[in-house]
C-alpha cells in the first residue's frame, strides 16, 4: 500500500499547477465528477444498448414474426407461441429432457459438492492437494472432458463398462448410444465438475466464526447439531446462490449435451431418438439449422419467463429458510 | 479419529476424481497392445509420444492455435481493460443515476444469455462479421461483462477513499488517478479477470460454431470436435489434443494460484 501511494505522488504533483489553475476557470467540482463517471462507465452503457437492451428487444419482436435471417421479418403475432405451447411435441420433448437433466444434476451436484467442502474443512493435513485434486476436473475445457467422457463411456472400448464387467460381472449399458442412459451419462459428467461449487461453499465454511461452533458447544450441542443449526444457517446464502445460478445455467446448458447429441460437424442434435434434444439445442437447430430465427426467438423468450419465474420463485422460498447476517434467526 | 475417517472419505473420493484425468494422459501414450489389456494399463510403457504429432499435423492443430490465440488474447486485453474502466466509474465517481444503472448491471447478471443469442446473430450478420473473429472480440471491449465490472468494483470500494483524496488535493485529475494510483493497487484482482477472461474465451464452443463457419478460422475446441467426429480419428489420438487443449488451463491455473492467495492476502491487511 504505501508503496503504491509512493509511486503516485510525484506524478501527482507534478501536475498540481495546472490543476489549480483548471479548477478556478472549471465549473462546481461535482459536475466534473459526474462527467468523468459517465466516460467511465460510457463502453458498458454502450454495450448494454448494442448487445443486451437491444438484442432482447429485437428478439421479441422477432418471436412475433416468420424470420429467416434473409428477407425481411413477417409479422404473425402470436402464432410462434401457440405453435410451441399447442402443436410441437418437440417442444415438449426437450422440455422435459431439459428438466430431467435439471433434477437430476443440480441438486446431487450442490450436495455432492457441499460434502466434500465439509470434509476439506475438517482441518486434514494435505487440504491443500485434496482441494486442488477435487478443484482440477471443474476447468478442464468442456470440449476436452466431452472427449474424454465419450472414451471412458464407449460401449465397446471404454474402461467404464470394462471394469463393470471384470469386476462385478455387470454387462454395462450403452451409456452414450441409447436413449435411456444418454441423460444419466451427461449427469454424470456435469458431478465430475462439482469442484467449482465445492470451492464457494468451502469459501463460505471458512466464514463461519469458530466462536459460534464453541457456544453451541457449550451449550450441548453435538456435531449432527452444529452443523444443522450453525452450518447451514451460516453458509445457507452461499449454498442458495449456487443452488439458482445451478439452475440457470442447467437449463441452458448446451456444450456437452450438442457434443454427445450430434455426430457430425454442422448437424442438427439431438442423441439417440432425441434423448438429448434440450430446450438450447432446440432453439439451436430450430435458428441455426432451419432458419427458423422467429420461432427459435420465441423458444428463447419462453425459457427467459420460465426462468425469471424461477428465480422470483426461489426469492420467495429462500426467505423462509435462507439466513442473511443481520436479521433475526427464526 | 476424526482425521482417520475424514480420510477414508477423501482418498477414495479424490482418486475417483483424479482417475480420468490419468486415463486421458495415460490413453494419449499407450500403443496400441496396451489400450485393450487387462488390468488397464495406468502407467504405460513404452512411451508413445508420437500420437500428438500424428494427430497435430491430420487435425490442423497449429491453424487452430493461432487463431485461438489471437482471440483469446484480443478478447481478454478488451475485457481486462475496459472492465476496469467501468468499475472504477462505479466505484469511486457520483454521478446522477449510478446506484439504478448498477441495479441494472446486477440485473443483466441474472439474465439468460440464450435470450439475446439469435438477435445477437442477426446484429452480426447485417454488420457482415459472420465468418470472423469480430463477433468473438469486439464484444469483449464493451465494459467485459457485468460479472467482471460487479467483481472489480467490490476490489476497487476496499481501497481507503484518503489515497484518491490526497491525489485529487494534488491536482490529480479522475483518469490519472485511475491509472496510476488504482490500476496498480487492483492488480490482484486483475489478474483475477485476466484468468477468468483467458479461460471463457479458450472454453467457448458456442460461439465460435456460431459464427465461424469455414475451418481455417476454426478455434481449438470446433478443431477438437470436427477431430473427435472422424471416424478415421484413434482414440489415443483424440485423448493426445484434448490433453493438448487441456494443458494450458492447468499451467495458468498452478501459476496463477501463488499468485491470487498473496493477492487475497494482501487485500485482507490494507488499510
Amino acid at each position: 500500500m504505501g508503496q503504491a501511494s509512493a509511486q503516485a505522488q510525484p506524478a501527482a504533483s507534478a501536475q498540481s499547477t495546472t490543476a489549480v489553475r483548471r479548477s478556478l476557470w472549471s465549473r462546481p467540482i461535482q459536475r466534473r465528477e459526474a462527467i468523468d463517471g459517465y466516460v467511465f462507465i460510457l463502453p458498458w452503457l454502450l454495450g448494454l444498448i448494442i448487445f443486451t437492451i437491444g438484442p432482447f428487444v429485437a428478439g421479441f419482436y422477432f418471436s412475433l414474426t416468420e424470420y429467416d435471417g434473409l428477407t425481411a421479418p413477417h409479422w404473425v403475432g402470436l402464432a410462434n407461441y401457440q405453435a410451441i405451447l399447442l402443436h410441437d411435441p418437440k417442444f415438449l420433448l426437450a422440455v422435459g429432457n431439459t428438466v430431467w437433466y435439471v433434477a437430476a444434476s443440480v441438486l446431487p451436484g450442490v450436495i455432492l459438492g457441499l460434502l466434500l467442502a465439509l470434509i476439506l474443512n475438517q482441518k486434514v493435513p494435505g487440504i491443500t492437494l485434496f482441494r486442488t485434486l477435487f478443484y482440477m476436473p471443474s476447468i478442464v475445457p468442456a470440449v476436452a472432458s466431452v472427449a474424454l467422457f465419450i472414451y471412458i463411456l464407449h460401449d465397446r472400448f471404454g474402461i467404464l463398462n470394462e471394469l463393470l464387467f471384470r469386476l462385478f460381472h455387470v454387462a454395462g449399458p450403452h451409456w452414450l448410444t441409447s436413449p435411456r442412459w444418454s441423460k444419466p451419462s451427461l449427469v454424470l459428467w456435469s458431478l465430475w465438475g462439482v469442484g467449482g461449487g465445492m470451492i464457494i461453499y468451502l469459501a463460505g465454511l471458512q466464514g463461519v466464526p469458530e466462536a459460534l461452533y464453541e457456544a453451541a458447544s457449550i451449550d450441548g450441542a453435538g456435531t449432527w447439531r452444529r452443523f444443522r443449526h450453525v452450518t447451514i444457517p451460516m453458509i445457507s446464502p452461499t449454498l442458495f446462490f449456487v443452488l439458482i445460478m445451478g439452475v440457470i445455467g442447467s437449463f441452458q446448458v448446451f456444450t456437452p449435451v450438442f457434443l454427445l447429441g450430434s455426430s457430425e460437424y454442422a448437424m442438427e442434435s439431438a442423441g439417440p431418438m432425441n434423448s438429448l434434444l434440450f430446450w438450447v439445442i432446440y432453439i439451436y437447430n430450430q435458428g441455426f439449422f432451419y432458419f427458423r430465427m422467429g420461432y427459435a426467438s420465441a423458444l428463447a423468450w419462453l425459457l427467459f419467463v420460465l426462468l425469471m419465474v424461477l428465480t422470483l420463485l426461489q426469492f420467495k422460498v429462500a426467505g423462509r429458510w435462507v439466513y442473511y447476517e443481520g436479521e433475526e434467526l427464526r | 479419529m476424526r482425521l482417520v475417517l475424514a480420510y477414508l472419505l477423501l482418498v477414495p473420493l479424490a482418486l475417483i476424481f483424479v482417475t480420468p484425468l490419468l486415463w486421458l494422459i495415460s490413453t494419449a501414450l499407450k500403443d496400441d497392445a496396451q489400450m485393450g489389456a487387462w488390468p488397464p494399463v495406468l502407467f504405460p510403457s513404452p512411451l508413445r509420444w508420437d500420437h500428438f504429432y500424428t494427430a497435430w499435423t491430420a487435425g490442423n492443430f497449429g491453424l487452430y492455435l493461432r487463431n485461438t490465440v489471437l482471440i483469446t488474447v484480443l478478447a481478454s486485453v478488451g475485457q481486462v481493460g475496459t472492465s476496469s474502466l467501468v468499475a472504477f466509474g462505479f466505484a469511486r465517481l457520483r454521478f446522477p443515476g449510478r446506484d439504478a444503472l448498477f441495479a441494472i448491471l446486477l440485473a443483466t447478471l441474472m439474465l439468460p444469455g440464450v435470450v439475446t443469442l439469435i438477435p445477437t446473430f442477426v446484429l452480426f450478420k447485417q454488420l457482415g462479421w459472420l465468418n470472423s473473429f469480430k463477433p468473438l472480440i469486439v464484444p469483449a471491449y464493451f465494459g467485459g461483462g457485468p460479472f467482471f465490472i460487479f467483481l472489480l468494483r467490490q476490489f476497487y470500494k476496499t481501497l481507503p477513499q484518503e489515497l484518491a483524496e490526497a491525489a485529487h488535493i494534488d491536482g490529480a485529475s479522475n483518469y490519472r488517478i485511475y491509472w496510476q494510483v488504482m490500476l496498480p493497487l487492483i492488480k490482484p484482482a486483475l489478474s483475477t479477470v485476466a484468468i477468468w477472461a483467458f479461460m471463457g474465451s479458450w472454453n467457448d464452443f458456442m460461439a465460435p460454431l456460431i459464427y465461424l463457419s469455414s475451418p481455417e478460422k476454426f478455434t481449438l475446441t470446433l478443431g477438437l470436435r470436427l477431430f473427435m467426429t472422424n471416424t478415421q480419428t484413434r482414440f489415443q489420438e483424440m485423448m493426445a489434443m484434448a490433453l493438448l487443449m487441456t494443458l494450458p488451463v492447468i499451467v495458468v491455473f498452478f501459476a496463477f494460484q501463488q499468485y491470487f492467495i498473496q493477492g487475497v492476502v494482501m487485500s485482507g491487511i490494507k488499510a
